[in-house]
């Protein structure tokens, strides 16, 4: 069985832009059906490590394995097909396109477009221009249309920011679902509690570099992580 | 990646607005008698439509769209001239040159913006002064121009521009009424999700961008035949360029009846004022334009009648 061998395997990852290293040296491990939580301060990193293996930014170093096979020099659109999709922070619509147009530029055969759209609750909707939408359903619009392209890695980078509660719940549940059919998922966010209610296991990552990985419930009892977040605590007063 | 035309959008498209079109035009000429003004017509015709493809449907809006024009005429010229061909052969050649200028300039692709339409300017501008180089008049005629032994056969030339419109339009129909063409306005508008989306963004922009470059070689290369003496300076005039741009624009890219539109009425209005009025000329002309980019930037074609649906 290859059900063992990891989905996602990044293994020292090197991003630069100028003199600047956003990423350094960036491991990280994603099992199928496995969420796994993306957080950190902003300027982390997380967004660019997102970038590079959806293969937007070219990674200076390191290597990036998609089931065992190597997806370096791949462009995003044959990694898309190797399996791994995306959302975006801020969404990226097919503005003039209808909302089920949206999805059939990238539903592979097959695929019902239809069921997509009520699973994101967006098919009442199907016919309207996408600049229409609200943020929040075009959030939900680029969860599908990844979606439509059957990935099994879905990186899905601050989803969750602007949502309210019911829709909070409704999301975690979709992705908690797409785990238990096998999917591997990136999530990075901001709000520790969505973290803390779908995610197995989270990576903190501060300046390019991961300085924790493991349970999150750890992770806020975690010297480092702490620092990063609120700051080193004051010397004691003489 | 398999293709799945929606196929009842396009044969609509053809049979009610392509036939009709080609009908029309094909008995004009036994009501009109102005041949010249009917074959540049379509010349303008296929021109907006060629530009169409490239605009309407990847956002790129070349202004060196002439320089295709050109390459065609002088495809067809120097097939005829130094290969002997027949004037039909050589029309393709034409076409051929332009799509190999296309291929040579596809890594203008890689620009945008105003970027890409000066930069496709500057190409046709150097493709012009090659081609005019006095140390080339052995070759290319240089500044002199070119003076074609091909048969007069005004009805072959016209029908042959007819021709080359009715491909043209239906490019543009499939394009509308496609799969492929979908992922080419899901690129137009966001390349960054449509590569993520998995569409190959650049197989798509460089497909359309040759064919709208051969499309406008093929008709450059039918105008090289009807008018057989000319200077690089005819063939390479900026002004098809423009008019192409406006009529397009005016009529309302990536539409399929906004460049016919486009060409109808300003071509119409060029030619009637051009004769009646020519003092008044600019005058109407940039009011014309002005008004339509004020108050209808999405052309013509892209006024919501109330009876009309959304998605038509």
């Amino acid at each position: 069985m290859t059900d063992a061998a990891p989905l996602l395997e990044a293994s020292g990852v090197v991003k630069r832009f100028g003199g600047f290293t956003a990423l350094d040296g960036v491991d990280l491990t994603v099992r199928r059906g496995e969420i796994v939580g993306l957080i950190g301060p902003n300027g982390s990193g997380k967004t660019t490590l997102i970038n590079v293996i959806s293969g937007l930014l070219p990674a200076d170093a390191g290597t990036i394995r998609l089931a065992g096979v190597s997806l370096a020099g791949l462009a995003p659109h044959r990694r898309c097909a190797a399996g791994v999709n995306r959302t975006f922070q801020v969404p990226k619509p097919f503005a003039s396109l209808s909302v089920r147009e949206n999805l059939e530029v990238a539903a592979l055969d097959g695929v019902d477009i239809d069921a997509v759209l009520a699973s994101v609750e967006l098919d009442a909707h199907a016919r309207r221009r996408v600049g229409d939408l609200n943020s929040v359903s075009q959030k939900l619009l680029d969860l599908a249309r990844a979606l439509v392209t059957r990935p099994s890695l879905l990186l899905v980078d601050e989803l969750a920011c602007g949502l309210n509660p019911v829709e909070l719940d409704r999301v975690a549940g979709r992705l908690r679902a797409l785990a238990a059919e096998g999917i591997g998922l990136v999530v990075v966010e901001h709000l520790m509690s969505f973290i803390d209610s779908i995610t197995d296991r989270v990576v903190v990552m501060n300046a390019g570099r991961e300085i924790f990985g493991g349970r999150l419930r750890d992770a806020v009892r975690d010297a480092a992580v702490v620092e990063v977040f609120l700051g080193a605590p004051e010397p004691a007063a003489a | 990646m398999r293709e799945r035309p929606i196929r009842r959008g396009f044969v609509r498209e053809a049979g009610l607005a392509i036939a009709p079109l080609l009908a029309l035009l094909a008995v004009l000429p036994l009501l009109y008698n102005n041949q010249l003004l009917l074959l540049n017509a379509v010349v303008f015709l296929v021109l907006a439509q060629g530009l169409n493809l490239t605009y309407g449907f990847s956002g790129y809006l070349p202004f060196g769209y002439v320089g295709f024009f050109g390459a065609g005429a002088y495809g067809f010229a120097l097939a005829t001239l130094h290969a002997a061909a027949p004037p039909l052969a050589a029309v393709l050649a034409g076409g051929l040159a332009a799509g190999l200028a296309g291929l040579l300039l596809a890594p203008l692709l890689r620009l945008q913006g105003a970027y890409f339409g000066l930069a496709s300017l500057a190409a046709a501008e150097a493709l012009r002064h090659t081609i005019a180089n006095p140390d080339l008049e052995a070759l290319t005629g240089g500044p002199y121009g070119v003076r074609l032994d091909v048969p007069y056969a005004p009805r072959l030339t016209y029908g042959l521009a007819l021709a080359i419109l009715g491909l043209t339009m239906g490019v543009v129909a499939f394009l509308r009424h496609s799969r492929f063409g979908l992922r080419l306005r899901a690129a137009r508008d966001n390349p960054i999700s449509a590569a993520t989306a998995g569409i190959d963004v650049v197989r798509g922009r460089l497909t359309v961008w040759l064919v709208s470059a051969t499309a406008a070689g093929l008709i450059g290369a039918v105008f090289a035949w009807s008018a057989p003496t000319f200077f690089p300076d005819a063939v390479f005039d900026i002004s098809f360029s423009i008019f192409a741009i406006v009529f397009t624009l005016f009529g309302g890219a990536g539409t399929l009846l906004g460049p016919v539109i486009g060409v109808a009425v300003l071509y119409g209005t060029y030619t009637a004022i051009g004769v009646s009025a020519p003092q008044y000329f600019q005058l109407v002309y940039g009011l014309l334009i002005m008004a339509l980019v004020m108050f209808f930037p999405d052309g013509l074609a892209g006024i919501r009648m109330p009876w009309r649906r959304r998605d038509d």
